[in-house]
């Protein structure tokens, strides 16, 4: 894989994750380019798009899109569960997550997806395993200060802004 | 309402000052950690960009003053750092943090530290020259007994390592691979994974220790292998072909659900692992019998366990129908893989659909027939709404004729043609079907209506498949020859590089013709200058060449990719139509009578799907067999001169970059070796200028030393002595023919010394190479009679190839740097027109001297070309590049590149002035720096601060009141910069003042980096970087950096670290870690 983005229905992004190197200029411009194409595709297009050289995936769960950047020979469909494999550990690390918990914790949610992928590779498939990982690292983390930020940002605004949980749209 | 906002979010930042305050550090820790939420809050509240802008720039106005304050706690900088992550991701620069994230990462506690980690790996990228901070780091984590560390730096080094610094952590890396946990070896075998992607010949050695980690008892550590199998595999297949039968083993396993449940996807086995072994056992089995026997089974067991219950299970499907594809053929798995594409391409899931008819294109490459089964599905995706689809459905149509007619379909697509709702470009991809079709069709009324409409297209790219189909038409027995009925095009053979074209392109390039530039290069160019296409009458000119209408893109075969801007003026000269880029069209009749769109430029942004191969196929051989027929090119054409273009490197004229070519690999090796030779200096800390600038500095120090002699006295002899050696040897070496290398040994031998052998030993300089260039230049002949009057640096052999040799070397004269470069004629011709320009650069002023230009020059001798340079303001490293070029017995033209580094100090000269005027100036400067600096007991004396600082700095000492002392240089032209500085016990009060702002502080840095070399006891503060700075430049502080370390070598055990001998100051080392069996 070659990068990952996850930007929101409205175009802002939640998270990007570079696994070749870029300049910041070519990152904003391919960001930038991606965003655009991918919102302007409509729900019964396919998840795939030839962009350059490479393939696009994408994927959208409530509010926010997975966008991940593949080569010629890497299997769609694949990368396809890695998006959803991904939005199910970040379901159960957040419970029942939605676009407020990437917002306002994006660096667990980077943290999780460096336990999952690494180095633009699928790192470990096991879903226990992950957690696991996370949990051993989270473990001196003062539990407090994660819920309460949730409840003090998160709740109010939760309903304003986010749609819900993020539910998967199925295909 | 949004200036309320504002007008709160300006508040923000002294409520929680008052918080702090008034409640304590309770609730400042409350504070701070929510702020990226009212950050976040903020953001969403605003309605402009506006607003974001000035919001954003505020807060990181904010966070530069917080983590540059010295009681920002590391808890609130790992605040600080998520918040930069968060204002980078919105697109704002926050590169002031990008330090402060490699010190939280060195410092911090392991959650600290796992923020300044990602911070890290979000910030930079492989080749950022502050990585190379974060090395020393990784190390320490990676002997760490602690799980969570040795994971965070495993996971770093995984993502983001700089590959000139892999040999120091690989032995680590490697050991883990037998680590007790899982986890720590599977990030082990990713980390090598990414050192094999980036420097493969540095884990050539660890083979053996992969096959062992495919054996691991852990899945995920075997999983993880596979990845670096598969690289290596892809690249070189018969190396493995041994492991097939291990591959089969584990896929068998895996497919018989043999696995822990732990690693089922939605009670699918391992899904991952699947389909990474079946990726490798169809790059094992291609073209390989034998080979591919071994894995029948298996892949018929995939093929009938995959149960269609969830999406994962069509993509084990699909990787499996592409192996059974890619392997040699067994006609009963080819069967069943192409009846279970069915499942794809019927499902209404439109992804699904796109794999089936991808995956069909791979079918009917071995055999049209069983794609048949599939073709009225085919037929009833052209009326699917997603273009993607429709392009993969019309690659693949034409040969799927059966049941119905060639006419119904031809109807059913015209009609399709006919609809507004499609795009040009579905469009031209439909009449390209039809051409393909009209062979087979009985009746061309059709036909002939679609050629009719559309060689009248507006749209450039329909109106040549139109022509296409024209001229096919009307030479039936050649269209049908082309165009076999029953076939698909795979026996033919494809001249995919086009060579026909060579000898037109060279044509056309001689008649200055633009070489052929990319697509997306045109459209940056095109978005860069809003062109406007501008189109003239076509002329008559080009009508009856078939091929001129290729001008300007067929010059792709000539190092295409460096052209510049060269679509315009290619096109201008050949006087005729104005397009973008290349969809041109015209007939034999000539001139189309029609104005043109603008259609072509969009439809081209669209990439050509891969799939369609087949349609390319046939583009291809309509090219080569009809080279008589007038052909424009399409967009397969283009894709083909790209490929041509990277076939043809090579064959371009001399100027070009030949790979091939022997006069290039030349240019090359140098290129090469003068890049080793900045990161080298990068690396070693401008060894050669610090031993340099000593050497010089001690000549220096021979017209000075009697002026405060007395104060040295007490010194001891120890010093002055060696600085007596030192001029010695420059006495007599820089004037006989001993390379630089050899003195900086020998001074490595002297006793411990202060300056002069610093860190020769701490980067294994390639010695060896280093003495040979040296030795090849005679330096008695070279210099120039000026150089006995001023102070010089050594002669640098800056480049050389095996005609010349130029080497470079600085004479420090008074009111400039005089750079020479004496080129020496090793070769036993003598060389013409000899040219020797240097680059303009952004900081200095270069001047030619008068005699530089020497047209001629003999066989064996040398001769010298003189700039001087101006600084024209101050920074501490910049570099002065290039070449040289020359005619060799009126035949070629060689030329060579070269840079040399120059440092502030080269423009810094003694500024002798009295102790009143210093007054005088001091008062009236109004920039000044102070810094107070510890010394070590035995370097406090006043003294040897001054010796160093006068040897190093070139400072002037002016007076010596006390333990005060004044000293003064000036900034070449003429910027004074003064220095009071008082020795008080073990502290050194430095205090810089000057007319210039940046001056002092650059000075500073100097000083330190002085007193660094000096005190072993003191700790080295890690230098904040400007972005600006030159990468030499930081690779200085980054040894300063390792300085801060301790030696292991005599100290603890394991060394791994560089550090700086307490025993003999001065002295560096790196000891690189050694395996621990």
């Amino acid at each position: 894989m070659q990068f990952m983005l996850l930007f929101s229905r409205q175009g802002k992004l939640r998270l990007q994750k570079w696994y070749v190197p870029l300049s910041d200029k070519e990152k904003k411009k391919i960001t930038r380019e991606l965003v655009q194409t991918v919102l302007a595709r409509k729900p019964k297009m396919c998840s795939f798009l030839e962009w350059r050289d490479l393939k696009i995936v994408y994927k959208r769960y409530a509010s926010l899109y997975f966008c991940c950047a593949i080569e010629d020979q890497d299997n769609e469909l694949i990368t396809l569960e890695i998006i959803h494999r991904y939005v199910e550990l970040l379901d159960k690390y957040f419970g029942s997550v939605c676009e407020l918990d990437i917002i306002f914790n994006f660096e667990k949610a980077y943290f999780i997806l460096d336990e999952f992928l690494l180095g633009g590779e699928v790192q470990e498939t096991s879903k226990k395993n992950v957690l696991k990982a996370i949990e051993q690292a989270d473990l001196l983390q003062e539990k407090t200060e994660h819920v309460s930020a949730r409840v003090s940002l998160g709740v109010r605004k939760r309903t304003r802004i986010c749609a819900g949980v993020l539910t998967c749209i199925k295909m | 309402m949004s200036d309320i906002v504002e007008k709160t979010l300006t508040a923000l930042p002294g409520l929680f000052l008052q918080n702090q305050s008034a409640t304590g550090p309770a609730a400042a820790k409350a504070s701070f950690s929510s702020r990226l939420g009212g950050l976040v809050r903020g953001i969403t509240a605003l309605t402009s960009k506006h607003e974001e802008e000035k919001l954003i720039q505020q807060e990181l106005n904010n966070l530069k003053a917080t983590v540059s304050a010295p009681n920002t706690t590391l808890k609130m900088m790992k605040e600080c750092m998520v918040r930069l992550i968060y204002c980078e991701m919105l697109g704002y620069d926050a590169s002031f943090g990008y330090i402060h994230a490699i010190k939280l990462a060195q410092q911090g506690n392991l959650l600290e530290k796992r923020v300044g980690y990602l911070a890290v790996s979000l910030f930079l990228h492989e080749s950022h020259e502050l990585l190379l901070l974060l090395v020393n780091t990784v190390v320490k984590d990676l002997q760490s007994t602690n799980l969570v560390e040795v994971c965070m730096a495993l996971t770093i080094v995984s993502q983001i390592f700089p590959r000139e610094m892999i040999p120091a952590v690989l032995p680590l890396v490697e050991d883990k691979l037998q680590h007790s946990k899982e986890i720590i070896r599977r990030k082990a075998v990713l980390a090598l994974y990414k050192f094999y992607l980036i420097a493969p010949n540095q884990v050539q050695h660890i083979h053996i220790k992969f096959r062992k980690a495919l054996c691991d008892r852990d899945v995920g550590v075997m999983a993880a292998s596979l990845h670096i199998y598969l690289k290596m595999i892809k690249e070189n297949s018969s190396a493995y072909k041994d492991l097939t039968g291990s591959f089969v083993t584990i896929l068998k396993q895996v497919v018989g659900g043999k696995l822990p449940a732990d690693f089922n996807y939605h009670s699918v086995p391992a899904p991952w692992l699947q389909i990474q072994l079946l990726r490798i056992l169809g790059l094992l089995g291609k073209d390989d019998q034998r080979t591919s026997e071994l894995m029948y089974d298996v892949l018929d067991e995939s093929l009938r366990r995959a149960e269609l219950n969830h999406n994962v299970t069509y993509a084990i499907l699909f990787e499996c129908v592409h192996t059974v594809y890619s392997i040699y053929p067994k006609s009963e798995l080819l069967e069943k893989a192409a009846k279970c594409i069915g499942k794809f391409v019927l499902s209404p899931k439109i992804n699904l659909k796109y794999l089936g008819l991808k995956a069909l294109t791979y079918v009917i490459q071995q055999d049209p027939t069983l794609a048949l089964q599939h073709q009225m599905t085919i037929i009833e995706c052209l009326d699917h709404p997603d273009p993607i689809i429709k392009r993969e459905v019309l690659g693949e149509y034409s040969y799927l004729l059966g049941k119905e007619t060639g006419e119904e379909v031809i109807t059913k697509l015209y009609k399709l043609l006919t609809s507004d709702s499609i795009s040009s470009e579905t469009k031209a991809w439909i009449i390209a079907a039809v051409t393909k079709l009209t062979p087979q069709a009985h009746s061309s009324n059709i036909v002939e209506r679609l050629i009719q409409e559309f060689t009248t297209s507006l749209d450039t790219c329909l109106r040549q498949h139109a022509f296409e189909l024209k001229h096919l038409h009307e030479n039936v027995k050649f269209m049908k020859g082309l165009l076999p009925v029953d076939k698909s095009c795979e026996d033919m053979v494809v001249d995919a590089s086009l060579s026909f074209l060579d000898g037109f392109v060279a044509e056309e390039l001689s008649q200055g013709a633009a070489p052929y530039k990319p697509h997306h290069q045109r459209q940056e160019e095109k978005l860069s200058q809003e062109k406007v296409l501008s189109f003239e009458p076509y002329g008559l000119s080009f009508s009856s060449s078939g091929f001129s209408g290729r001008q300007s893109p067929a010059g792709i075969s000539l190092g295409s990719d460096i052209s510049g801007n060269s679509t315009d003026t290619g096109l201008k000269e050949t006087n005729s139509l104005k397009l973008e880029g290349i969809k041109k069209l015209w007939g034999k009749e000539g001139y189309l009578p029609k104005k043109e769109s603008k259609t072509g430029d969009e439809t081209e942004a669209l990439p050509v799907p891969q799939e369609n191969i087949i349609m390319e196929n046939v583009d291809q051989i309509i090219t080569k067999k009809d080279q008589s027929q007038v052909l424009t090119q399409s967009k397969e054409e283009k894709e083909k001169q790209l490929l041509a273009s990277s076939l043809f490197v090579g064959l371009g004229s001399e100027s070009t970059i030949n790979l091939l070519g022997k006069a290039d690999t030349l240019s090359h090796k140098f290129r090469r070796k003068s890049k080793v030779k900045e990161t080298k200096s990068g690396q070693t800390t401008t060894a050669q200028n610090m031993t340099r600038s000593s050497f010089s500095s001690s000549s220096n120090v021979t017209y000075e030393e009697d002026y405060y002699l007395d104060n040295l006295q007490d010194r001891g002899d120890k010093e002055v002595k060696k600085f007596s050696l030192n001029s010695e040897l420059l006495d007599s070496e820089s004037l006989t023919e001993l390379p630089l290398v050899e003195k900086i040994s020998n001074c490595r031998l002297s006793t411990p010394s202060l300056f002069a052998d610093n860190n020769m030993e701490v980067f294994h300089p390639p010695q060896s190479t280093a003495a040979s260039l040296a030795n090849e230049i005679s330096l008695a002949s070279s210099l120039l009679e000026e150089t006995t009057e001023h102070m010089h640096s050594d002669l640098m052999e800056v480049c050389n190839n095996e005609t010349i040799s130029v080497s470079s070397y600085k004479i420090w004269k008074d009111e400039c740097l005089l750079m020479v470069w004496s080129v020496f004629n090793k070769s036993a011709s003598e060389l013409k027109s000899a040219n020797l320009e240097i680059a303009p650069a952004e900081n200095f002023k270069i001047t030619e001297q008068p005699g530089c230009c020497l047209p001629v020059i003999e066989a064996e001798s040398t001769k010298n070309f003189q700039y001087s340079v101006q600084m024209e303001k101050p920074f501490t490293e910049g570099n002065l590049s290039g070449f040289i070029n020359y005619q060799v017995m009126d035949t070629h033209s060689v030329q060579l590149e070269f840079s040399v580094n120059l440092s502030l100090l080269d423009f810094i000269r003694p500024l002798k002035i009295s102790t009143e005027d210093f007054g005088k100036l001091w008062l009236s400067f109004a920039n000044d720096v102070k810094q107070n600096v510890k010394m070590s007991e035995s370097q406090a004396a006043l003294p040897s601060t001054l010796k160093a600082l006068q040897q190093e700095l070139r400072l002037h000492v002016v007076d010596i009141i006390g333990n005060e002392g004044l000293l003064a240089c000036q900034l070449l032209p003429s910027i004074p910069c003064l220095l009071h500085f008082r020795v008080h016990g073990d502290m050194l009060a430095l205090w810089f003042r000057s007319s210039c702002s940046t001056l002092p502080d650059y000075l500073l840095y100097q000083c330190q980096k002085v007193r660094a070399w000096i005190d072993p006891q003191v700790p080295v503060p890690i230098p904040c970087f400007h972005p600006g700075l030159t990468r030499a430049f930081k690779a200085e502080c980054f040894v300063s950096v390792f300085l801060s370390s301790r030696c292991k070598k005599h100290g603890k055990s394991g060394g791994d670290l560089v550090s700086k001998d307490s025993e003999s100051p001065g002295h560096l080392c790196i000891v690189y870690p050694k395996t621990q069996n």
